[in-house]
């Protein structure tokens, strides 16, 4: 393999993988980009979605199909934990971030014990048949198993950049971010709409879920390894930009691969809080975010 | 109605009634008090799929138990869960020898649990028979601290030097060595590079990588651009799969004699079934496998009931590597204070540097820092895995044993590739 090759193929991996990354992170630039809830739980609901894959596929059904059909009882649960946070902590003034994290901390922790109370703390894994193929194109092989998950994140941001921008409810949305007050004077219900947009969030969990236990096994701890990339990420894309969030991603899937290639894996978890660290101070408001 | 006088009357017959028994068998109520070990145990966390060594543990107590106990006296176990945390530890074993006063320890699971327990149990001169931690007390040298595993001496350098013998047979004189960046794996890198240094090989390649990778094709390019001769890994289960599949999606050079050797999680039925055929040509660490050269009444014994338990309670249904020695760690210590003829912690220690003691997984000697005096870490190969019933690894010549010598079941099949291809 010569010097070329290696280079395209390090890059082409880091595309792969930051696509991944993306589907991973779509769900906090929801809730933390736009509706500013630092849902830090959300690592550990996609975690969950990656569970009801791994189950549904125990009775033979394709990731890819299980991930869509979980999108229905995942967009359900995310309005019901909005709900309960509306109720306890915004309709009381306690919304503050400290008071935000601790919930989100804690139903982190409670979405773990039941896992482990339902499945075992044993890695659990998918079995489908692209996972362990690979395909060449010229001098790149791409692993199916990188390569099909890598699609979910394009496809979801896709799906959700056309809801926000050419549906009222996505609009609705949007305006809710930008000044919740305007909207009530509007006649609309904030509330209605924030739980709307954690349930998409939350919906895009299992889609998360779905593309990290194609790559590898997970277990009901494996959400505590994403949490620092992915509101890395959704920092660095600006809060709430949904194409800037797959943008970032994939551009730290590369830089990621490029250093693991060409100076040390073991250097690689830096690569994240280095471009946050660089870019924020040119760039307080993230890469693809607005000052307001 | 109940009078006082009637009140004192009942109390006085149900305190009759309770010594009873003690009576009538000549003994003294106090003699009956159990004897508490105390442990802390991952129950919740990410060293969770570590808890299946509760069976091991629960499984020697009722062997005791019905045995008639220890010194007379019946065993009662006390666990508590450390949630995988190191931080947790000094304040679990200060309850547990404080609180609950148990009289005799066992260590938390692993090198990292293990380091904060040990200045205390230094301090208060304690017993204890430590659960995996590699190397655990090189540093403390603590005289009554004992390894439940059979790492042998020198075993932050040593517990893989049959992956570098096997290798030196082969005539490997080019090694890559890759490793997690955790303290189990990183240590098994340094003294591997230790080792192949001494056997004269040269290292192309040597990098760890971060917990939380997931894929490793850009690493196992770079690891073939290298040539070696053979990949030393020392991995955990996440990435262990990960590794394995990257191999099949990438490939490696047809000059790799020998890949594997500290790769957790190929020994765990879960992983086993799921990566199956992906795993032959592997030659890797293990503790115990189902070969001619291992088996016995005892060991067959043990897994004849873990085995039922263990798919009750959702875990690991094969328990090779973490159960037994749970198991062997009650052995141990219940040899200590058979042989001390007391629970004196000095006693105790003493009887067990200078006797042998039979265990289900074999004899066991120590040297002055409790490590096992012969290191029967296995290398095994897998071969012949057809498809991904869990049941076939259950039987021999799946997991057959190519080091150390004297259990030897099996011969080495290489290059790797020809090994992979079954």
């Amino acid at each position: 393999m010569t010097q070329f090759d290696l280079f395209m193929n390090v890059v082409a991996t880091g595309v792969l993988l930051g696509s991944v990354y993306a589907a991973v992170a779509l769900g906090l630039a929801i809730t933390f980009g736009i509706l500013h809830i630092p849902n830090i739980a959300h690592p550990a609901l996609v975690i969950m979605g990656g569970y009801f894959v791994v189950h549904a596929n125990r009775f033979g059904v394709d990731p890819l199909i299980a991930a869509l059909v979980g999108l229905v009882p995942f967009y359900l649960l995310g309005m019901l934990l909005y709900s309960f946070y509306a109720n306890t902590f915004e309709r009381r003034g306690r919304a503050d971030v400290l008071q935000s994290l601790t919930l989100f901390f804690g139903l982190s922790l409670v979405i773990e014990i039941i896992l482990v109370l339902a499945y075992g703390s044993e890695l659990k894994s998918l079995t489908a048949p692209y996972i362990g193929s690979s395909l060449r194109f010229g001098p790149l092989t791409i692993p199916s198993r990188l390569l099909v998950p890598a699609i979910l994140g394009p496809a979801t941001v896709g799906a959700l950049w056309l809801y926000f921008r050419y549906t009222n409810s996505g609009t609705a949305i949007r305006a809710v971010a930008h000044d919740e007050r305007a909207l009530s004077i509007a006649g609309l219900d904030p509330a209605a709409i924030k739980r709307q947009a954690f349930g998409l969030a939350t919906a895009t969990a299992v889609i998360g879920g779905a593309a990290l236990a194609m790559i590898g096994p997970i277990d009901p701890f494996s959400g505590r390894f994403q949490i620092g990339r992915v509101f890395a990420i959704v920092v660095l894309a600006g809060m709430g930009s949904i194409p800037g969030t797959l943008v970032v991603a994939i551009g730290l899937g590369i830089a990621e691969t490029l250093i693991a290639s060409y100076l040390n894996p073991a250097w690689s978890p830096g690569v994240a809080f280095a471009m946050l660290l660089g870019a924020l101070a040119l760039r307080p408001q993230g890469l693809f975010g607005t000052v307001r | 109605m109940i009078t006082r006088r009637n009140f004192n009357r009942l109390a006085a017959a149900a305190a009759s009634g309770l010594a009873m028994p003690a009576v009538l068998t000549g003994r003294a109520f106090g003699q009956d008090k159990p004897i508490r070990f105390g442990a802390s145990i991952s129950l919740t966390g990410a060293l969770a799929g570590t808890k299946n060594g509760q069976i091991g543990y629960e499984l020697w107590r009722d062997d005791v138990n019905a045995a008639g106990g220890l010194l007379g006296r019946p065993v009662e176990l006390v666990l508590l869960d450390d949630q995988s945390t190191a931080s947790n530890i000094p304040a679990i074993y200060s309850a547990l020898v404080d609180v609950e006063k148990c009289d005799v320890l066992f260590g938390p699971y692993g090198a990292s649990l293990t380091a904060p327990v040990m200045p205390f149990i230094k301090q208060r001169d304690l017993f204890m028979i430590g659960m995996f931690p590699l190397a655990g007390n090189d540093q403390a040298k603590h005289d009554k601290f004992f390894h439940s595993a059979a790492w042998g001496p020198n075993s932050g350098t040593d517990w893989a030097r049959g992956f570098f013998d096997l290798a030196k047979s082969v005539g490997v004189k080019k090694l890559a060595i890759l490793a997690n960046d955790l303290e189990f794996s990183k240590n098994a890198a340094v003294g591997g590079a230790k080792v192949a240094e001494e056997y004269g090989m040269e290292i192309v390649f040597n990098q760890s990588y971060p917990p939380n990778t997931s894929d490793f094709s850009t690493i196992l390019r770079n690891i073939s651009a290298a040539n070696p001769d053979a990949v030393f890994i020392g991995s955990y289960p996440a990435d262990s799969t990960a590794i394995i599949h990257s191999v099949r999606e990438i490939g490696v050079p047809d000059s790799v004699k020998l890949f594997g050797g500290a790769m957790i999680g190929p020994q765990y039925g879960s992983l086993l079934s799921s990566l199956g055929p992906e795993l032959n040509g592997l030659v890797n660490c293990h503790l115990f496998s189902p070969e001619p050269t291992m088996q016995s009444a005892e060991i067959k014994s043990f897994f004849d009931r873990y085995v039922p338990r263990a798919e009750k309670e959702g875990v690991d249904p094969l328990g090779f590597y973490i159960p037994p020695f749970y198991y062997v760690a009650g052995q141990l210590a219940a040899a200590a204070i058979t042989g001390a003829g007391s629970l004196d912690q000095a006693a105790m220690a003493q009887w067990l540097h200078a006797n042998k003691v039979d265990t289900i997984v074999g004899p066991a000697t120590f040297n002055e820092i409790g490590d096992w005096t012969t290191r029967r870490v296995l290398m095994v190969q897998i071969q012949n895995v057809e498809g991904n019933d869990l049941a076939q690894f259950r039987e021999a010549g799946r997991q057959v044993i190519i080091d150390p010598p004297e259990l030897k079941s099996g011969d080495l099949i290489h290059p790797y590739n020809k090994a992979r291809a079954g």
